[in-house]
């Protein structure tokens, strides 16, 4: 019977010959992690449920990324908590502040996850390693430490959507303006439930970064995973990286799927999401007059070094907008390492722009940026709800780098290329 | 089990930072979270429930992060139900694995009002609003899920599973 990649994945993981949609599946899970929001609870869920060591420590990660440096005493605590499980289970893969990165940059450049993976995370966005061709999605607290005992969990195997994109990639157009395009089209919870399959000669071109935003978001869609089949690029990223053998997985040609949709995203202008859902997308040029007090770069969606790149080649010899804060967010310490090789920490800094320490910060409206009642910032992170990045009376437009970078320069939502074209 | 309380009525699309914003996230005690349970949606909600009470919502409640904060700070507020048209999947999954009971039906969503009195059986699905006599059907929770319910959340299942074998 032909398969999508996704339901191959599960069924290779469940022992079984193929599986169909809705079929429910307990899945041999290649890697589990959680962070210092979700991992207290997760360890608490491990104790009761009688648990003594974790599964494998090989294929356990703690990482202290989203309320770390600590922002408070209680985010200590947590931090802490995280930090003496890791040390009393003896786990290789805990991450301490100065190598500890955002864990969706983090674990795919570490190579710790790789293609034909199943793997839960105690965080929403662990969709993302679905551009290596792995099926990975994020799971609560519960979840994630009953599966620390067991080293296995549940699926509810999903329906499976087709995008497929084609036509030519406008410039200052990537990964972030495809995913909210699609996001725009069928809704936060246009793929509720569902695998979202993203195929298509604008896929096979973009480069390993895009891929991962893309699939960062799927779960602004409501969907369970976002997937990308791996090819050559996929290969280039993990060879030298990949800490263990891997699979790669295709979907059959004559697979089924509940919808396919199929876009030709030639003369897309970049795509900005409005306040307070990330369905809410229009083109940037419709929203030039929209002023803005702060940008943030950076991200598990978009804090990687090609982020920073484009950013800096827009920052470049220029000055942020009088009253505009620009802070940029590199996701690892090894994408600090690189930005600062490669000179951007001082374009940053000549453009006036700070550049923090690795952390989820103020994407959750947790620190290192939060809102007052009545501002506005331009982000490239993920979620634009009500409050996300501080008070209940300030907005979040979501948008690329570039965008970002520009608008962070003129003080008001900007086209990169308006920048470019001074 | 039946659950009898006021309906307190949200749209669609309420997201997990406004049933428990991620600033207060610095804590995993229910008590704690449970005095900001969707407080970005209204300041006012923790104050004005009583024990028992339901909140009905549109679709896709609790869209958005994995948090399992938030059906905590719910079940943490004495809230004895959610009924909503649909559920995101990460919260759907949390509710269970935490004894939260949910419920799905889009006509019961549309029609009951705020503070009308609802009476709910969770094991049949049957709701009945007392204010306007109409009655409804959720739609059924696969037999699993309601052993997890029955169980008071996962943990609780799996020790029962534990102990049932060791007793064999």
């Amino acid at each position: 019977m032909p398969m999508t990649i996704s339901e191959k994945i599960l069924a290779a993981h469940s022992d079984r010959p193929e599986v169909t949609p809705g079929d429910l599946v307990e899945a041999r899970l290649d890697f589990a992690f959680a962070n210092d929001i979700t991992a207290p609870m997760s360890i608490r869920v491990f104790r009761d449920a009688g648990g003594e060591r974790v599964f494998d420590p090989q294929r356990v990660a703690m990482i202290p990324d989203h309320f770390v440096p600590n922002k408070d005493i209680n985010s200590a605590i947590q931090a802490k908590e995280l930090r003496d499980f890791a040390r009393d289970q003896q786990l290789p893969h805990y991450f301490e502040v100065g190598r500890m990165g955002i864990e969706h940059v983090l674990l795919p450049e570490q190579g710790l996850v790789l293609p034909g993976d199943v793997i839960i995370g105690a965080d929403s966005h662990t969709c993302t390693y679905g551009a290596l061709g792995a099926f990975a999605t994020g799971v609560g607290s519960t979840d994630l430490g009953a599966a620390l005992v067991t080293g296995r969990t549940w699926f509810k195997v999903p329906e499976s959507l087709r995008f497929v994109f084609s036509g030519e990639l406008g410039p200052w157009v990537g990964g972030k303006d495809l995913i909210l395009y699609t996001i725009g089209r069928i809704g936060v919870d246009g793929a509720r439930y569902k695998a979202m399959e993203f195929t298509g000669p604008v896929i096979e071109s973009l480069p390993m970064s895009d891929r991962f935003t893309m699939c960062n978001m799927a779960i602004e869609a409501g969907a369970k995973v976002g997937i990308i089949a791996p090819d050559a690029v996929t290969e280039a990223y993990v060879r030298g990286r990949a800490k263990r053998p891997f699979r790669f997985y295709r979907s059959d040609p004559e697979a089924v799927y509940e919808a396919v949709h199929e876009w030709d995203i030639s003369g897309l202008e970049p795509q900005v999401a409005c306040p307070h859902l990330p369905e809410n997308v229009r083109g940037v040029s419709e929203l030039r007059e929209v002023p803005i007090d702060q940008a943030v770069i950076g991200s598990c969606t978009n804090g990687r070094i090609e982020d920073l790149r484009i950013a800096a080649s827009l920052l470049k010899g220029r000055r942020i907008a009088p009253h505009v804060r620009c802070i940029v967010i590199p996701g690892t310490p090894e994408v600090c390492r690189q930005a600062l090789a490669e000179g951007l920490y001082e374009i940053f800094m000549n453009a006036d722009a700070v550049v923090s320490t690795p952390t989820c910060g103020p994407c959750l409206g947790g620190y290192m940026g939060i809102l007052a009642a009545g501002e506005r910032a331009v982000s490239t992170t993920n979620r634009n709800f009500v409050g996300r990045m501080g008070h209940v009376q300030s907005e979040v437009y979501l948008a690329s780098p570039a965008v970002a970078a520009a608008s962070a320069l003129v003080g008001r939502i900007a086209h990169p290329a308006d920048i470019a074209a001074r | 089990m039946s659950i009898r309380g006021k309906i307190w009525k949200f749209g669609n699309d309420v997201d997990t930072d406004v049933i428990i914003p991620a600033r207060y996230l610095n804590t995993s005690e229910p008590d704690e979270l449970a005095r900001h349970c969707m407080e970005d949606a209204d300041p006012e909600f923790i104050r004005k429930i009583r024990p028992g009470d339901i909140i009905l919502a549109g679709k896709n409640f609790g869209c958005g992060s994995s948090r399992e904060h938030a059906p905590i700070a719910i079940k943490g507020a004495r809230i004895g139900l959610v009924i909503a048209e649909s559920f995101a999947r990460i919260f759907y999954r949390n509710a269970f694995n935490i004894g939260l009971p949910i419920l799905e039906s889009a006509p019961a969503a549309a029609e009951i009002q705020e503070g009308d009195e609802v009476e709910v059986d969770i094991e049949t699905g049957a709701i009945v609003d007392r204010t306007t006599r109409k009655h409804y059907q959720a739609k059924a929770i696969a037999p699993f899920m309601q052993e997890l319910l029955a169980a008071g959340g996962l943990v609780p299942y799996v020790r029962r599973l534990q102990r049932q074998a060791s007793e064999r």
